[in-house]
């Protein structure tokens, strides 16, 4: 049956193709006919005005685009204190290529339009002026210069922490297909770790002779306090990740074999952005849709999908495997004392493995130590990833 | 002069006894001829740009009506990778890996370059062949063979390369992590090899052929700008490609024999890898020191080719013909220094990334002077609206609108978010994806008559170009909306992220238009194939150009020429110049007493 309609389609636009070279045909009476596959006037003429026509096009497409899809750009509404130079920025570089594409686009266009081709015309020989490309190699410079500066000064104040500032550490942990996260504790120092000192419940591989190490905790959904600046260290298990956090503008690559950094810090908490008019009207929207492909779903006799409330989600944006469209975590930004209390509730990492260890002793201690042994050594001469 | 040029400066006037040496093999095989040979490569590079198309369809089909079952998937991929007629995601990736590979090696790369550097620089510098022919026909055949490998992989038990066309180990490196990291990275890797043996012959030949086998009169400062392009694009490839087959086999090495080039610390399947020390940092950076050079190989030749059709069909001069060299230069250089704009957030020093973002914008520069340059050679000309032409104009448009939203990603700062989005896709595709495929076309519907003897038609060609032109936009210009909205590429569904949902209709809305867009392809490939037999026969300079190769004969012979190479008298670019009756002065045409003399 799919095949059929198909060829029908097919069929279709090849008939649909055929009569549009008739149109093109019908064009060409009365035009000479010495060679009829150079354009004549008659071409030049129609593909004059359909320039100018693509040109309405591509205005019209982009006011289309711009009413219709243009509260889906994440320029706005950033839940991060460096999001609002992030979104400044990309206004300033958004409204100037608006501005550079409208004259460029337009110039281009009209000009194919106005000085399409008749027999007789005779072109301007025209072949260089020194002004001219002064001029318009002077601008982009000036331009870009600016552009430039803007961006490495915004760039500089993300990308540098400042050592002194009062920061929090957290370790973002990513592996096919899941995150993880590790708090550093009341030190505020996250033990040392390494893949080699993965064993039951030690998923991160934390080095437990690190006295450090000892007041970490570890969890799978991501809690962070507003208006603290969080200092985020990210290691990868396999392969490369990548901890995309839209919402506040952060990303950063998850690197096996090194400790990767990116810091921000949270000014909206869930609830604030949830209750942002944009939020409430993006998430309306969604829901609008989720209710329409429920109420197919239920015809036909399949579960409906639940409705949405909006979450801050942390994404894999590296391609890393099989199901890389479905690795995330929740994030939740709340007060200070809400995440305190949160936090306090996570039992310690030394603890938790040194409860797992009593509970699996007695079982597997008697009957092959020896296997134990071996595999718990790790070779200390290799280098480990230094966690701060 | 080559041997073959030898044989032939005496063997016109008994043409039907030359025709008795070449047999079926020698002519249209193994031939060493330039003409035949680009010929060769065009129709590879077609073929390859239909599987390349047809796989971005299956997979764009995906995106928009997610595991749905569909017939066509079945029929294409199998029970294996569409138990159901639905796609399996590793299937997904692995068609959005060979897209990837497929189109910028072996259409855009080698379709285009290949193609139109063979052609055109011993036929417009005045050569009799390229340098080195039996290089060139090697070259080809390598080509060949590396797609042929790269075919197969498609066919292996457990899948082909999936990781990417950027292949960035640690997945590229360990089947553990995706099934296509296994035989079919091994053939990928076997493949990209060999085409880059491919692709230095043919650089080094197009290289040494510019330099050397220009005809008397023909100073660099008279070349035509397809040739400087040509000329420059083959040194980028020169200087980069190896770079990345020292980045392949270290790959091999760290796959087969063990070595931590590029892995280190790694726990997979429940056990600790024994790879220590390696950073997969440094191979991005090798793969990126040719990648990024590599879009500059792909543009810089559907540059030059859309500069000579504008100037041709616009009956004017190339406006700025020094500043666009000097642009064509400034580029290059700049091509080989910011590499590191692929990886701002990659784990590199922020330092760097700030040093990237400076070199990265300063490419804008030469771009706007192209841009500037090419929309002033149309200002006051006689505009001849061909097929060719209106392709050129498109790319000029494309290029446009695709580069500038290069100043956002070119930003460090602005890349954060926008960083391995739809984005980006929309940003690559318009700049060099769709400008260079233009340009090809461009090139095509232009010089059909100088490689067939005949001509394409016209009015396929204008349905051609105007269904593309609209389809392009339909297909990327909404693309940038969704990437700022934050959709991450190569994601399989986006079902798993309700945030996500509103999204789902403009990518139903692309993949119309990527149908519709692709489907129309199919009047080009047919005008193509039918008018090689049946086109209406050419006469020898249809489009009044003034440059070299418009002065051989319709017909096909070894060494270009009948008699002697046409000395050259001037640039390539006097069209319409006062005080000459034709509107064009061929660069055979010695100057008239007193005329006023442009670029000796």
């Amino acid at each position: 049956m799919t095949s059929l309609l198909v060829l029908i389609v097919v069929v279709l636009l090849g008939i649909a193709v055929w009569q549009l070279t008739k149109i093109f045909d019908l064009t060409q009476i009365g035009a000479k006919k010495e060679n009829s596959e150079i354009a004549n006037d008659n071409d030049n003429n129609v593909n004059g005005y359909l320039m100018f026509g693509f040109l309405v096009f591509i205005y019209l497409t982009t006011i289309f685009c711009v009413v219709k899809f243009g509260d889906l750009p994440l320029m706005s509404n950033s839940a991060s204190e460096h999001g609002a130079d992030y979104d400044n920025l990309m206004w300033i570089s958004m409204i100037l290529i608006f501005i550079v594409q409208t004259i460029t686009q337009g110039l281009l266009h009209f000009f194919a339009f106005k000085y399409r081709g008749k027999d007789g015309n005779k072109a301007l020989y025209f072949a260089d002026n020194d002004k001219l490309e002064f001029i318009w190699t002077i601008i982009p410079v000036i331009v870009l210069a600016g552009l430039i500066l803007y961006g490495l000064y915004a760039w500089t104040n993300i990308m540098f922490v400042d050592e002194e500032e009062d920061v929090m550490y957290v370790e973002l942990y990513a592996k096919q297909f899941s995150w993880e996260a590790r708090y550093a504790g009341q030190d505020n120092s996250l033990g040392k770790a390494n893949v080699r000192y993965i064993e039951g419940v030690n998923t991160l591989g934390v080095d437990l002779s690190d006295p450090n190490a000892q007041d970490d905790k570890q969890v799978s959904e991501l809690h962070l306090p507003v208006g603290k600046k969080i200092v985020f260290k990210m290691r990868s298990q396999d392969v490369l990740h990548s901890a995309y956090m839209p919402h506040f503008r952060a990303q950063m690559n998850c690197v096996p074999g090194m400790v990767t950094q990116f810091a921000f810090k949270p000014t909206m908490t869930t609830d604030e952005m949830r209750n942002s008019p944009d939020m409430v009207e993006k998430v309306a929207r969604i829901n609008k849709i989720r209710a329409k492909k429920s109420a197919e779903l239920v015809a036909k006799g399949q579960a409906a999908l639940d409705s949405y409330t909006f979450d801050y989600l942390l994404l894999c944006n590296k391609i890393c495997g099989a199901s890389h469209y479905n690795m995330q975590m929740k994030i939740v930004v709340e007060s200070e004392a809400d995440f305190k209390k949160w936090l306090s509730e996570k039992p310690a990492l030394g603890k938790v493995i040194k409860d797992a260890k009593a509970a699996e002793a007695p079982a597997t201690e008697a009957a092959v130590p020896a296997v134990k042994a071996e595999a718990v050594k790790v070779d200390s001469t290799k280098a480990l990833a230094q966690v701060k | 002069m080559s041997a073959v040029g030898h044989d032939l400066s005496h063997d016109h006037g008994h043409d039907h006894e030359h025709h008795h040496k070449d047999t079926f093999i020698t002519k249209y095989i193994f031939s060493i001829d330039h003409k035949m040979i680009a010929k060769q490569y065009l129709i590879t590079g077609l073929l390859m740009g239909i599987i390349g198309v047809g796989m971005s369809l299956l997979f764009r089909m995906q995106i928009a009506w997610p595991e749905e079952s569909f017939g066509v998937f079945k029929f294409f991929l199998g029970e294996k990778m569409a138990p159901g007629g639905v796609m399996k995601n590793d299937a997904y990736l692995a068609l959005v890996t060979i897209h990837g590979t497929i189109m910028v090696f072996f259409v855009l790369t080698a379709g285009l370059s290949g193609t139109f550097s063979n052609l055109l620089i011993p036929l417009q510098i005045g050569a009799r062949d390229m340098a080195s022919g039996f290089m060139n026909m090697i070259s080809y055949w390598m080509f060949f063979i590396s797609t042929v490998i790269m075919l197969c992989s498609l066919f292996v038990e457990s899948g082909p390369a999936s990781a990417g066309w950027t292949i960035y180990p640690p997945l590229s490196a360990l089947p553990q992590a995706i099934p296509g990291s296994g035989t079919g990275m091994t053939l990928w890797l076997v493949s990209m090899a060999i085409f880059i043996a491919s692709s230095l012959m043919g650089s080094l030949n197009y290289i040494v052929t510019v330099i050397n086998l220009r005809t008397k009169g023909m100073s660099m400062t008279r070349l035509p700008l397809t040739i400087w392009t040509f000329f420059v694009t083959a040194i980028i490839g020169v200087v980069s490609f190896p770079v990345l087959l020292s980045a392949a086999l270290l790959l091999i090495f760290d796959r087969s024999f063990g070595t931590s080039f590029f892995l280190s610390d790694i726990f997979i399947s429940g056990e600790v890898l024994h790879y220590q020390g390696g950073s997969p940092v440094l191979f991005e950076h090798l793969f990126w020191f040719l990648g990024h050079p590599e879009v500059y190989i792909v543009i810089l030749p559907a540059m030059g080719i859309v500069s000579e059709i504008l100037a041709t069909n616009s009956r004017k001069p190339i406006f700025g013909y020094r500043a666009m060299i000097a642009s064509v230069l400034a580029i290059a250089f700049l091509s080989t220094i910011v590499w590191g704009h692929h990886m701002f957030i990659s784990g590199m020093n922020p330092f760097l990334g700030s040093v990237f973002t400076f070199t990265t914008l300063l490419i804008a520069i030469p771009s706007a002077v192209k841009a500037f340059n090419w929309i002033t050679t149309l200002w006051k000309g006689n505009l001849q609206l061909n097929p060719g032409m209106l392709f050129s104009i498109g790319m000029v448009s494309t290029f446009i609108t695709g580069g500038l939203t290069g100043i956002i990603l070119g930003d460090s700062t602005l890349d954060i978010n926008v960083h391995d989005t739809y984005f980006v896709i929309a940003h690559f595709h318009l700049v060099m994806g769709i400008s260079a495929l233009y340009g090809f076309f461009a090139g095509v519907y232009h010089w059909f008559p100088k490689m067939f003897g005949r001509m394409l038609n016209k009015n396929l060609g204008y349905i051609h170009f105007w269904v593309t032109a609209v389809c392009a936009y339909g297909v990327f210009f909404p693309m940038h909306f969704i990437g700022m909205a934050g959709l991450p590429r190569r994601y399989y569904t986006n079902t798993a992220f309700p945030l996500f949902d509103d999204l789902a209709d403009v990518n139903v809305l692309i993949t119309v238009f990527a149908l519709v867009g692709a489907a129309f392809q199919l009047v080009f490939i047919w005008n193509f194939f039918y008018s090689i037999f049946y086109g209406k026969k050419a006469t020898q300079n249809p489009w009044r150009s003034t440059t070299l190769e418009w002065t051989t004969p319709v017909e096909h012979i070894h060494g270009n020429w009948p008699g002697e190479i046409p000395h050259v008298h001037r640039w390539a670019y006097d069209y319409s110049k006062p005080g000459h009756d034709e509107d064009f002065v061929p660069q055979t045409v010695p100057y008239k007493e007193g005329e006023e003399q442009l670029h000796h």
